[in-house]
């Protein structure tokens, strides 16, 4: 595919703006812990890239992109509290050496499932084989026997709040409803640092610019066109040769490996992963980012997991006691006014008044007897 | 400022007499009169960029006002915003008026992380009232010995933790436990022991150090049984039904939150009337709040084992019950964590004053040793690992829902989050 098929011009410019939004605006305009708080915010936003494509392409709503991430997240945990947990930091356990919370639940020793994760490539490729795995088997089982739309979602949901329960109940191997918190280094860095802070918010942008590099390829090759084709005429495609259930299963894969990348880039912002983030509320929320957002637009999927945080953080500062209230606001009034999300006032409202504009000035200027190429 | 001049000792009498605050009085008495914030200039009393002026100094109130956790930490909020307030009404800390910064935990521990970092990086408060669930806790601690940060932790939990940045005013697991099991021991009698909990942390460390001292401390006691029940769970006929055929003496309940009001209905419909004492029921995890939500009918007759009950007859609860009521409503009760709370600002004023500074680790050297005469719960004094010195006491509950102390240590009990002999 040629440059301008893999991205037009007015794409360019989008994806320009959003880079100059988080590499230069964001670093320059916020503290060191602003910005650490929108580093949070962006690993949000890999969900919510997966999710455009998922479901405002491929017409697939997950309800359970928490249990995608919070795999990612806890892979990525796993290593870092192995490597936290030190004999020496830890002398005062009753067996030092193992993870705190383990201690605390009479475990003697590292089960083996957790030997893996002293290594950091292994942890690495984890974070994203282990929720893509998890995504495969459930798309397999569901896809497979065109199983779809609201029972898809039901069912997701389900998944979600199942990992939950057994994060929590299995306390002894994962941490149960605190989580797995205190971590402390990468190879020796310390993440907790401001410096650490700010650099991993940079690691965060790029990674996420090569997810959302991946996403635009993925749309506009042929495969993003059978994946809107099934969402609108799922019959028809499939009467014309293609399984629809490998392209579905692919795709759902991908957003859970988007996920799981967000996840593991939340643990090391945040230095911790609990089951709250697994959950069925924050999967929801992460269906909302994309929703605020714009579904059908993969950056509109970044602004909205912004807005939404930043939302979220500036009303629960603001008005601790009225705040869930305000943002529900928000919500109703997305939806109500603007269906179609962010990029759909983007692309409706304003872009055609920009468009409009650079036109006249071009009209002006092709008055002017200039030898300027054509494009 | 005018309606609180220290310098005139009568204004301040009649505003303490108008509060019925003889918890105020008293603590006057042992305090070296009202001090002046010109006595303590601010770069002297704030060498480390903290939110202090001339004449305020900020704090950071961090609770969970939303979500399900709002329930139960919303007495913390209130006990905390009671103690300030009365000590501005006594002229604040060093010369200086209390202010607070209110942010919500949403009973999300990630939530809870990033207000801390919000309280502490970009507020500057001196100290930190707030937390309630253990898992707040763990997710706040890291940010609090990053940025050096000074937390007041009012509930009673698991112990195995002494962070040089907390304080920790309510009792850790021992203190709760062995006294009461003692008591139920010798005075009733009771042999044998069933242990039940909620799954996390908190009930299976408590359970562990409860089965170690029945087993090892307690002669021809034993353990006949012990389960664990998810957050939220409310079908409790089976274990009743075991408790049935194991008969022991005693059911050691700790249960939390929903899941109680299931849990006791279903025990007095299953015909295990708490008032018949066969068995005695146990418990560490129902203070008078979360009875309004059981019923007192449900759970007359159990015995709770805590450091603090609302009915507690003595000067200081009796001035703390009355302002209390009328700072927030006749109908409310006040619970074991909810007086834990009021003490963290009174406990930081006092180190504050003896350390001379808001300096972080100024407060945290003057802690040890800290004494509190005015407390509702009586006498407490802050230990070297950052725990307080408590009296343990059995009450009994009441069908009015309030508790009737039936024992009390004779002396303060020393905590102990690492308890030998208990791991």
């Amino acid at each position: 595919m040629s440059l301008t098929s893999f991205m037009s011009r007015k794409e360019l410019i989008g994806f320009l703006l959003l880079a100059a939004v988080i590499f230069l605006v964001l670093p320059a305009a916020l503290d060191s812990f602003r910005l650490n708080l929108f580093g949070k915010y962006l690993t949000y936003a890999f969900v919510a890239v997966g999710l455009a494509l998922c479901w405002g392409a491929g017409g697939i709503l997950s309800l359970g992109q928490g249990v995608f991430f919070g795999l990612g997240g806890y892979c990525m945990a796993m290593f870092l509290k192995l490597e936290a947990s030190t004999p020496e930091n830890t002398s005062i356990q009753s067996t030092p050496g193992i993870p705190d919370f383990m201690d605390w639940n009479q475990l003697t020793e590292l089960p083996s499932w957790w030997q893996p994760f002293y290594s950091l490539p292994f942890a690495l490729l984890a974070v994203v084989v282990v929720p893509v795995i998890f995504a495969f088997i459930i798309g397999f089982a569901m896809f497979t026997r065109r199983v779809g739309g609201v029972y898809f979602a039901i069912i997701t949901q389900a998944f979600a709040a199942i990992l939950t329960i057994l994060i929590i109940g299995q306390q002894g191997y994962t941490g149960g409803v605190n989580g797995i918190t205190d971590l402390r280094t990468l190879l020796g860095w310390d993440i907790r640092t401001d410096e650490a802070k700010t650099t991993l918010y940079f690691v965060n942008g790029v990674l996420l610019f090569a997810v959302l590099l991946v996403a635009q390829y993925v749309r506009k090759s042929k495969l993003g066109r059978l994946l809107i084709a099934m969402r609108d005429q799922e019959d028809r495609v499939r009467f014309s040769g293609y399984n629809v259930a490998n392209f579905k299963i692919f795709i759902f894969c991908l957003g859970a490996a988007f996920a799981g990348i967000g996840g593991a880039m939340f643990t090391l912002q945040v230095g911790f992963m609990s089951p709250t983030l697994v959950g069925i509320v924050p999967s929801i929320e992460m269906v909302i980012f994309c929703a605020v957002g714009g579904r059908l637009s993969i950056l509109g999927a970044v602004y909205g997991a912004l807005l939404v945080n930043w939302a979220k953080t500036t009303f629960s500062e603001a008005f601790p006691e009225l705040w869930l209230l305000g943002l529900g606001g928000l919500f109703i009034a997305v939806v109500m006014f603007f269906p179609n999300g962010l990029a759909g006032v983007w692309s409706e409202k304003i872009e055609p008044r920009l468009l409009g504009l650079i036109k006249k000035s071009k009209d002006s200027d092709a008055a002017t007897p200039a030898g300027a190429p054509a494009e | 400022m005018s309606d609180q001049d220290p310098s005139n000792p009568a204004n301040g009498v009649s505003r303490r007499a108008m509060l019925a605050g003889s918890a105020a009085l008293t603590a006057s008495l042992f305090l070296p009169k009202q001090l002046k914030a010109s006595d303590y200039p601010t770069d002297m009393v704030n060498t480390t960029g903290l939110a202090v002026t001339d004449d305020t100094v900020t704090i950071g109130i961090l609770h969970s006002i939303t979500g399900t956790m709002a329930i139960s930490e919303t007495g913390s909020v209130q006990a905390e915003k009671l103690a300030i307030k009365q000590i501005n009404e006594q002229g604040g800390i060093l010369g200086r008026k209390i202010e607070y910064i209110q942010e919500d935990g949403a009973s999300d521990w990630p939530t809870f992380a990033e207000k801390a970092r919000k309280l502490l990086v970009n507020d500057k408060v001196a100290s930190v009232m707030g937390c309630w669930t253990s898992a707040s806790r763990k997710a706040v601690l890291p940010v609090f010995e990053q940025h050096n940060g000074f937390l007041y932790y009012p509930t009673f939990y698991e112990g195995l933790e002494e962070s040089p940045n907390v304080i920790y005013t309510g009792q850790e697991a021992t203190q709760q436990i062995i006294a009461g099991l003692d008591w139920v021991n010798k005075e009733k009698g009771a042999k044998s022991f069933y242990l039940l909990g909620s799954d996390y942390i908190w009930p299976r460390t408590s359970n562990k150090i409860a089965r170690k001292h029945i087993e090892n401390f307690m002669d021809g006691c034993k353990v006949v049984g012990e389960e664990y029940y998810p957050l939220g769970h409310t079908q409790f006929n089976s274990v009743i039904n075991k408790i049935r055929l194991k008969k022991p003496d005693v059911i050691y309940a700790i249960v939390v939150g929903g899941s109680n009001v299931a849990f006791y209905k279903q025990l007095t419909a299953a015909g295990i009337d708490p008032a018949k004492e066969k068995p005695i029921v146990l418990t560490i995890s129902v203070t008078e709040d979360e009875i309004r939500g059981i019923g007192g009918e449900n759970i007359a007759g159990s015995y709770a084992c805590m450091k603090y009950f609302q009915s507690l007859q003595n000067e200081n609860n009796l001035a703390f019950v009355k302002a209390f009521k009328e700072m927030w409503g006749e109908d409310i009760v006040v619970g074991d964590v909810t007086q834990a709370a009021y003490l963290g600002p009174w406990l930081w004023k006092a180190a504050v004053e003896k350390a001379g500074s808001f300096d972080v680790d100024k407060v945290r050297a003057a802690s040890p040793g800290i004494e509190l005469t005015t407390a509702p719960e009586g006498y407490v004094k802050v230990h070297e690992n950052h725990h307080l010195w408590s009296k343990t006491r059995v009450g009994k509950a009441q069908a009015d829902g309030q508790y009737e102390v039936v024992f009390e240590t004779a002396e303060l009990v020393e905590p102990d989050p690492f308890p030998e002999g208990y791991q």
